[in-house]
């Protein structure tokens, strides 16, 4: 019993913390601009993608990772430059459709450039499972988790030690005020394109030897990603990492105690739940600020 | 220093500026007042560069900045205060009068943020905490802090006195006079006219999106029409 809680424990982890790396592009986004950037998936399904090609053409694994991150800030930053910079303006909503107009172009594209298999990458590091405590753990794990805590660590000490970084607070904050002292809103709302960009294409590197990848892996894993920063509050950082967690958490126990035939329905319970019950979400912004 | 001509600014279809002309002095203190909606923050916000103009120039030492955009308008010396202070509430004190500095270089920064302290002593002490916690008061200091650490030449003030108790009201406005001789020029926009005009090198009064007088402070504080108008008297 204790090995099957570890091994659920441990799986449920490892994709959180690839929703807590979707959530968190959301969230980057979403600070800058009001608008939930329904593409986000697809910056993780271009991480994957580009990195299966890549290496299929015969690019060594670093090589190729590299490049499919550099192709996924590439999109990243003209989507926001052809797509949400010209609509500077216009309500958030009409934003979220373009955004979702978006992915679903990314998708088509990628399906005619890339094609509609299912694709593999191998582990970075073997896939012999690693026995703990009678649970078996696949090292890929490791990465993934490890990767994860890279990025938020990074993002951390960008966000609260750089003069940048506490720019794109200031934005998140009061935009207004930003540009009145001097910062260039829609430069950081490219940089936030980006840095999603890049944060996504790398969950969809480090998660693709666990769980395949095609050109329509985006749209759930956007959807499980909006989920989590439901969950954690949408806007807040803290919010998106615990979020993806226990989202990941709640699939992976869902998957092994009642069926796995359930397990995406969990994101569409936690959605629903998160909206009538507490539509801040668990650090959400009014709860902040009441305290 | 600044120059104002013709300017029109509209929200939608609601002209808010109907052709505003009017000229800010090196070294002065230039009052604005006026009642409710007559276009004062409107105004700010032109020259800001955070709200779009419709028609009119903007000059800026003799240059037509009329189409710049804020940040290059803050590079050039221009801060405002704005109205309701908006200081990024989540983040430090210090932080806030950090990023009052973007747009300079960092040698300044922390000279520039010890001459703020000595100018508001209530700020350093406070200035490990949230910016969201300070009274009103103490945000207002924040406010005007955070817009002389870009080192203005021209600072834009937005009704600082507003929701202030008199005490406050008269050590912010004692401020402004320090900051005048200090060199830096203002330009002040209040609803508490008798107390802007009181300290105002020259002053112009706008209603309705348009200036209805102008002159010294002093002639304006002693003209009937506006002592009747805003001055309740
Ligand atoms: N965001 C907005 N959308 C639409 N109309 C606006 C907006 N802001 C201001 N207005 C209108 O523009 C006009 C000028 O407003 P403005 O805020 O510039 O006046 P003000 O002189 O600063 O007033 P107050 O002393 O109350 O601050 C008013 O008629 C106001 O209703
Ligand atoms: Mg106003």
């Amino acid at each position: 019993m204790g090995a099957e809680l570890l091994q659920f424990l441990v799986s449920g982890l490892t994709v959180g913390a690839v929703y807590a790396l979707v959530a968190l592009g959301f969230t980057l986004i979403y600070n800058a601009s009001d608008v939930v950037n329904f593409a986000q998936g697809e910056f993780v399904m271009l991480g994957g993608m580009v990195t299966v090609f890549a290496v299929a053409a015969g690019l060594a694994l670093p090589l190729a990772a590299a490049l499919a991150i550099l192709v996924a800030v590439a999109v990243g930053l003209l989507l926001h430059r052809l797509a949400i910079e010209p609509a500077r303006g216009a309500s958030a909503v009409t934003l979220i459709i373009i955004t979702i107009g978006a992915s679903i172009f990314l998708r088509g594209v990628a399906q005619i450039v890339f094609d509609k298999q299912f694709h593999q990458l191998p582990a970075f590091s073997g896939s012999d499972p690693i026995l703990l405590a009678g649970a078996a753990i696949l090292p890929q794990s490791f990465w993934v988790l490890g990767g994860a805590v890279l990025v938020f660590l990074g993002l951390f000490v960008f966000l609260e030690k750089t003069l940048l970084g506490k720019a794109v607070l200031a934005t998140a904050a009061n935009r207004l005020a930003a540009r009145l002292v001097g910062v260039d809103t829609s430069f950081v709302l490219a940089l936030s394109f980006g840095l999603s960009a890049a944060i996504g294409a790398l969950a969809g590197i480090l998660i693709t030897p666990i769980t395949l990848t095609s050109f329509d892996v985006g749209t759930m894993l956007a959807l499980k990603g909006f989920a989590a920063a439901m969950l954690g509050g949408m806007g807040s950082p803290l919010g998106a990492v615990v979020g993806g967690l226990l989202l990941g958490l709640l699939e992976s126990f869902a998957a092994g105690t009642i069926s796995s035939a359930y397990k995406d329905a969990v994101a569409f319970v936690v959605i629903l739940a998160v909206l009538f019950t507490m539509p801040q979400g668990l650090f959400g912004r009014r709860s902040v600020e009441r305290v | 220093m600044l120059e104002v001509r013709d300017l029109q600014s509209a929200y939608g279809r609601i002209l808010a500026l109907k052709g505003v002309s009017l000229r800010v002095e090196t070294g002065e203190i230039t009052a604005i007042v006026g009642g409710n909606g007559a276009g004062k923050t409107t105004l700010l916000r032109c020259l800001s560069g955070v709200q779009p103009v419709s028609a009119g120039t903007v000059k800026f030492h003799g240059e037509d900045i009329t189409g710049w955009t804020p940040h290059r308008r803050v590079a050039a010396g221009i801060a405002q205060s704005p109205e309701g202070r908006q200081v990024f509430g989540p983040l430090s004190v210090e932080d806030n009068l950090r990023l009052g500095a973007f747009r300079r270089g960092r040698a300044t920064t922390d000279e520039n943020l010890e001459s703020v302290f000595e100018m508001f002593p209530i700020l350093r002490e406070k200035r490990a905490l949230p910016s969201a916690g300070l009274s009103g008061g103490q945000q207002q200091m924040l406010a005007i802090g955070r817009a002389l650490m870009s080192e203005p030449r021209l600072l834009l003030l937005d009704e600082p006195s507003m929701g202030l108790a008199p005490v406050l009201v008269d050590q912010i406005l004692d401020a402004v006079v320090a900051l005048k001789r200090a060199g830096v020029t203002v330009l002040l926009v209040e609803q508490n006219a008798s107390a802007a005009l009181a300290i105002a090198d020259r002053g112009y009064v706008i209603e309705t999106g348009r200036i209805a007088h102008g002159g010294t402070g002093q002639a304006l504080l002693h003209d009937p029409a506006v002592r009747e108008a805003y001055l309740g008297l």
